[in-house]
């Protein structure tokens, strides 16, 4: 299977705190992998340095064999990496199809394909669609974080960065935002997800990698990660 | 029939400190920093039109533009020179760096064109209306500057609103990272901003100068600071705030001056503005921080 992201050795860090200390893992292309771990072990740290909202201290970042670490956050994204940020951040005073604009921002193939993408996102996440002329800030938590992954799908992703889609959101909900994750790599999006929530998050991945501390404590398919004891006591509860 | 030629005074003048005061705005909405040199861009915008159509007789139109197009190479320099390498630093470095440049621009003003006053001529030439059988006289200046203050107001509103870069702008103001996820080039917003604000205080030097027709260094500095309290007594971040306020300014300052104290004018002035801060501190239409889920 062809590599779509890269990262190795990567070392980020806040002032004097090491964050992220020789971090390297890969995700292939049509993959579902997660990146999971503790609150505070680094996960969104990787993924903003993977977007270069950050400047990384060391390493490589490569997505479809290019080296993008030294690249602009706005360039990553018209390479066709998006990231769905923690906390959804949606544009709080803008109505719902502004936000879907704005994910539409770095398009340059025309009026027809936006709008055949509106359509696509409509139909996979229809509350939207309900709520489009509704001002963001308005919306439930569950609406934001459809509105955040509609808004990165406008963009038209070859892969999807989710930091932690479930946080804050009802069982229910959460169980609803995973399906959508599934339906959108079945599409042909391959997705990094980092998640707390280690179950569901092991439920739909292939593959799995656990953050500790700003390392990579364990690697390996998910389902094998799901029953093996140390994650299960200390990420599964079980 | 007095009252209503101080006010229409009021708004001419509260127009100016409205342009000027949307640079303040933008570039604090945008780039979250006080721009304290925006004011002295305004005096070499005055400086610029002096030049162009003064010495080299260039057509009042004409020098604006070309002013225009100096005073945004100008912000777009000051930009990336002073403010950019400061991105993420403390604000109080930012703010400090911005009175640096103040200073140098009034310092390179006062080194170039000296400190005796130039006589600016105004670039409206129009004939006063004159209403009410002669009783109520409204100068041609008054009338050019309120209009393009409508013009600034209604162009700036289109362009932030309907265009992709002015959408793209909102996005940066609101969540600077969240907009690079978009794909919006951050650094090139800011400058946009800076050009934008810039040339708009080309005009309003321009406006200013043909109003009170005395251009010295110092000439930007104290309606640099009269709109920064427009900008902040309408809601900083806001535009249509910026004008509101300006305006509004302009009107209790000019009918201070008229009916209670020369003097205590611009004391009056901030009052006004303590008072509705203290009423409300986000200032006329400014938002309240709006809380993240
Ligand atoms: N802006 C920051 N400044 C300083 N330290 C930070 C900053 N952001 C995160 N950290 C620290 O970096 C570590 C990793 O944080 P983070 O990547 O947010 O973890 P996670 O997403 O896994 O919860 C934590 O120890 C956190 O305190
Ligand atoms: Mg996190």
């Amino acid at each position: 299977m062809e590599e779509m992201l890269s990262v190795k050795d990567l070392e980020v860090s806040y002032g004097a705190i090491n964050a992220i200390r020789g971090v390297s893992f890969h995700v292939d292309q049509g993959e579902i992998v997660t990146l999971i771990g503790a609150n505070g072990a680094g996960k969104t740290t990787t993924l903003h340095a993977i977007s270069h909202l950050l400047n990384p201290k060391a390493g490589e970042i490569t997505f479809c064999g290019k080296p993008i670490q030294h690249m602009e956050a706005h360039q990553i994204v018209k390479l066709g990496l998006a990231q769905v940020p923690e906390g959804r951040r949606v544009f709080a005073s803008l109505t719902v199809q502004q936000n879907l604009e704005l994910g539409a921002f770095t398009r340059t193939d025309g009026n027809d394909a936006i709008a055949a993408d509106y359509e696509m996102v409509f139909a996979r996440l229809p509350r939207l669609k309900e709520r489009r002329r509704q001002v963001a800030g308005t919306l439930s938590g569950g609406e934001q974080q459809m509105l955040a992954i509609g808004r990165a799908l406008m963009c038209k992703p070859k892969m999807l960065l989710l930091d932690e889609p479930s946080m804050g959101l009802s069982p229910l909900l959460v169980q609803e935002i995973f399906n959508i994750i599934r339906d959108i790599n079945k599409s042909g999006v391959t997705v990094l997800l980092v998640e707390q929530n280690a179950k569901m998050a092991l439920e739909v991945a292939n593959r799995a990698y656990v953050l500790e501390t700003g390392s990579i404590a364990m690697s390996g398919d998910a389902h094998e990660l799901a029953n093996d004891p140390k994650v299960r006591t200390a990420y599964l509860g079980t | 029939m007095q009252f209503i030629s101080y006010l229409i005074n009021g708004i001419s003048l509260g127009s100016v400190y409205a342009i000027i005061a949307l640079g303040y705005t933008m570039v604090y909405g945008i780039a979250k920093m006080l721009n304290f040199a925006h004011g002295d861009v305004i005096m070499v915008g005055g400086y610029m039109v002096f030049i162009f159509m003064v010495n080299l007789g260039l057509p009042a139109i004409v020098s604006i533009v070309l002013a225009m197009a100096v005073c945004t190479v100008l912000g777009i320099v000051i930009e990336t020179v002073a403010y950019r390498p400061l991105r993420g630093a403390p604000s109080l470095a930012v703010l400090i760096t911005a009175i640096g440049v103040s200073y140098l621009l009034q310092n390179l003003a006062l080194l170039i064109w000296g400190s005796t006053p130039k006589s600016f001529t105004s670039v409206v030439n129009m004939e006063p209306l004159r209403l009410a059988g002669g009783q109520l006289v409204i100068t041609g200046e008054s009338i050019v500057t309120i209009g393009v203050c409508i013009v600034v107001m209604v162009g700036l509103s289109l362009f932030i609103n309907r265009t992709r870069m002015g959408r793209a702008m909102l996005a940066v103001s609101e969540d600077k990272g969240a907009a690079q996820l978009m794909g919006v080039n951050v650094n090139g917003t800011i400058m946009l901003t800076f050009a934008i604000g810039s040339a708009l205080a080309a005009v309003a030097g321009a406006l200013l100068c043909s109003s009170y027709p005395m251009l010295l260094p110092t000439t930007g500095s104290m309606p640099g600071i009269k709109a920064f309290v427009a900008a902040v007594f309408g809601g900083i971040g806001s535009v249509p705030g910026a004008m509101l306020g300006g305006i509004l300014l302009g009107i209790i300052e000019t009918l201070s001056k008229a009916y209670i104290s020369t003097q205590l004018s611009d004391a009056i002035v901030f009052s006004v503005l303590i008072i509705v801060l203290l009423v409300k501190p986000t200032g006329i239409l400014g938002k309240k921080i709006s809380e993240k889920v």
